[in-house]
């Protein structure tokens, strides 16, 4: 991407002119100081209601800065809205997904690519026609699976099965592990076949290492996914001690002042932005290499 | 050279059979080989079946029945009786279309313009991308909330800078007229990054030869983004467009987060937030069911279209 040799809409010689270059800092000026307030801004206004008092925050006009600093709101909302247990069971869905993706879609990508079992065709095929499936339409017979599991006859409502056992048919991960499992040379494979090494062995020592990249693509956008998703959590964990913070904080939040809401967003936003700013250059890759092409 | 010799074997499996044992063997070996992929397909299989497959029969199947009180019957095409018969349906059939052609005129357009405005930027460029990225991997509760604070009438701040402004305040959320508008205007600020990005890069994969011969023959900056930069794009700007309209037209965290659902008069009432209501207020799992089919046959029509255009694509 670092390609600044490369001319596109505007070239360098129209930029170097001094009315290209007077008009390239304008716009530059404007762009940067328009990204700010329109995505940055929300968020100053997010950290700084939650530091003012409930009668400022509701304030008209409003104020700039908080004219007296409430740390303690963020205490209240951390109390109130029970945001420790609300961000443990957030963690715990989003990495317990985590795991389960990565043993059983990792698991079949490879058994899909190197083992090729009977019908491996078929079945990727059958994954594959889930992706034309819009999710939302079969929210409510996935309901009622879940409430009474076919053939086992449990119920998994309330229980963290309900969000973790769906997130790994996730067609668009086997697909995309399994194509850079494809990419991994079949001497290698031969090879260690020869030296006898079993099919998990060989899943082990040589695909695993050499697929770091993609393993990280998937990792970080199931543990997105689980973060960002909202109705199904909504349905499949009715009881509020075991709802992540998307729902929690909604249904929590009736009742409660504004300024005490707003340091919970806070509070909820926090991590996800530390998260981006840890991870962004992976997740941008990640975005604009498999998120496309599906 | 290793690789000649595998893929031939795996071609034509067993080589030669000179005696049974040896063919029994290799037999033996070769079951083992599926039996442990299967093995290895075992887990996603089940997950598949019980959360995908079975649910996409079970749809179909649920359309076509009523459950009461712990019974089931087939009541045939009563549920798609009764629910065309329902006004609500065909308010959130408009609902969802006007959020559709609204959020497609913001969030298809915006972001292209963003992409571009940014593609000719030589400074700033990852903190631009980290920003216009950034709501994105918000949790929806808080972008949500944030905006009902914003859209509050009395309070918020979008009327406080209208009113600095000089310029006429809205009732947002509460008026009839208003608020699906600021729904979306909602949901394009917490989703435009992702397509931002993606057009971020294929704008980059642009030749720049194209533009430099287009400004040789005189080309204005308009005609170049007319006549270079959008046919260049085209194949992405459409599968972007129709993967955005399939999956704006399933919108339900916005509307029900910003108004409960329903809105003013129904005025955001969406298809979605009606198979939610049909399913989870009125316990009707075969009203919802039929109403899931009647949006999968519209949905299905835009992801065949998807597929043929992202064959032409490869």
């Amino acid at each position: 991407m670092a390609d600044t040799s490369t001319r596109t809409l505007i070239s360098e010689t129209q930029l170097s002119r001094p009315l290209g270059k007077a008009v390239y800092w304008t716009v530059l000026t404007l762009v940067v100081l328009g990204f700010t307030l329109v995505f940055l801004g929300p968020l100053y206004w997010l950290v700084t209601g939650g530091l003012k008092s409930t009668q400022e925050v509701i304030q008209n006009p409003p104020t700039f800065f908080p004219s007296h600093i409430h740390t303690d709101t963020y205490s209240e909302a951390w109390s109130k809205l029970n945001m420790g247990r609300l961000l443990f069971n957030t963690l715990y869905y989003a990495f317990g997904a985590l795991a389960f993706q990565l043993v059983f879609d990792v698991a079949a990508a490879y058994s899909l690519s190197k083992l090729r079992p009977v019908l491996g065709n078929a079945i990727l095929g059958m994954m594959l026609a889930t992706l034309m499936i819009p999710s939302t339409v079969l929210i409510v017979p996935q309901y009622l699976t879940v409430l009474d599991l076919p053939l086992l006859h449990v119920n998994l409502i309330n229980t963290p099965w309900a969000i973790w056992l769906p997130t790994v048919a996730n067609a668009f991960n086997i697909f995309l592990l399994k194509r850079f499992f494809d990419s991994v040379p079949e001497e290698l494979m031969a090879a260690a076949a020869i030296d006898g090494a079993s099919p998990t062995r060989a899943l082990w020592s040589i695909v695993l290492p050499m697929s770091r990249p993609i393993l990280g693509v998937v990792s970080i956008f199931a543990v997105v996914n689980v973060w960002k998703d909202f109705l199904w959590p909504m349905l499949v964990q009715p009881d509020p001690r075991n709802q992540p913070l998307n729902i929690g904080i909604n249904s929590l939040s009736i009742g409660v002042p504004q300024n005490v809401v707003i340091a919970a967003l806070a509070i909820a936003s926090l991590p996800t932005i530390v998260f981006f700013l840890i991870f962004q250059r992976n997740i941008m890759a990640g975005l604009t290499s498999g998120g496309l092409k599906g | 050279m290793a690789a000649i010799s595998v893929s031939a074997r795996r071609k034509t499996e067993p080589p030669a059979q000179e005696n049974p044992s040896q063919g029994r063997a290799a037999l033996r070996q070769r079951l083992r080989r599926h039996l442990t992929g299967h093995g290895f397909l075992l887990g996603a299989l089940l997950c598949f079946a019980c959360f995908s497959w079975w649910p996409m029969v079970r749809e179909v199947i649920m359309s076509f029945q009523k459950t009461k009180r712990g019974k089931t019957t087939w009541v045939g095409m009563d549920n798609l009786d009764r629910i065309f018969q329902d006004p609500d349906f065909w308010h959130a059939w408009r609902n969802t279309l006007l959020f559709t052609v609204l959020a497609l005129v913001l969030g298809f357009a915006v972001p292209f313009a963003v992409a571009v405005l940014l593609n000719e930027l030589r400074h700033a460029k990852s903190y631009l991308r980290v920003l216009v990225y950034l709501p994105v991997m918000m949790p929806p509760v808080a972008s949500v909330l944030l905006f009902k604070y914003f859209y509050n009438p009395s309070y918020g701040l979008f009327n406080n800078v209208l009113h600095a402004l000089h310029l006429p305040t809205s009732a947002w959320l509460n008026s009839p007229d208003m608020a699906m508008l600021s729904v979306v205007i909602a949901a394009t600020w917490m989703n435009m990054g992702g397509a931002t990005l993606i057009y971020l890069a294929a704008l980059q994969g642009i030749p720049g030869e194209l533009y430099e011969a287009a400004e040789l023959d005189g080309a204005s900056l308009l005609r170049r983004i007319w006549h270079v930069t959008i046919p260049q794009t085209r194949l992405i700007l459409s599968l972007l467009l129709l993967l955005q309209v399939v999956a704006t037209m399933q919108v339900f965290v916005e509307p029900y987060l910003l108004t409960g659902g329903n809105g003013p008069q129904n005025s955001t009432l969406t298809v979605v937030n009606l198979i939610y209501q049909y399913a989870f207020s009125f316990n009707n799992y075969g009203s919802a069911s039929a109403l899931g089919l009647v949006m999968l046959l519209v949905l299905a029509g835009f992801s065949a279209l998807y597929v043929r255009l992202s064959r032409t694509t490869d």
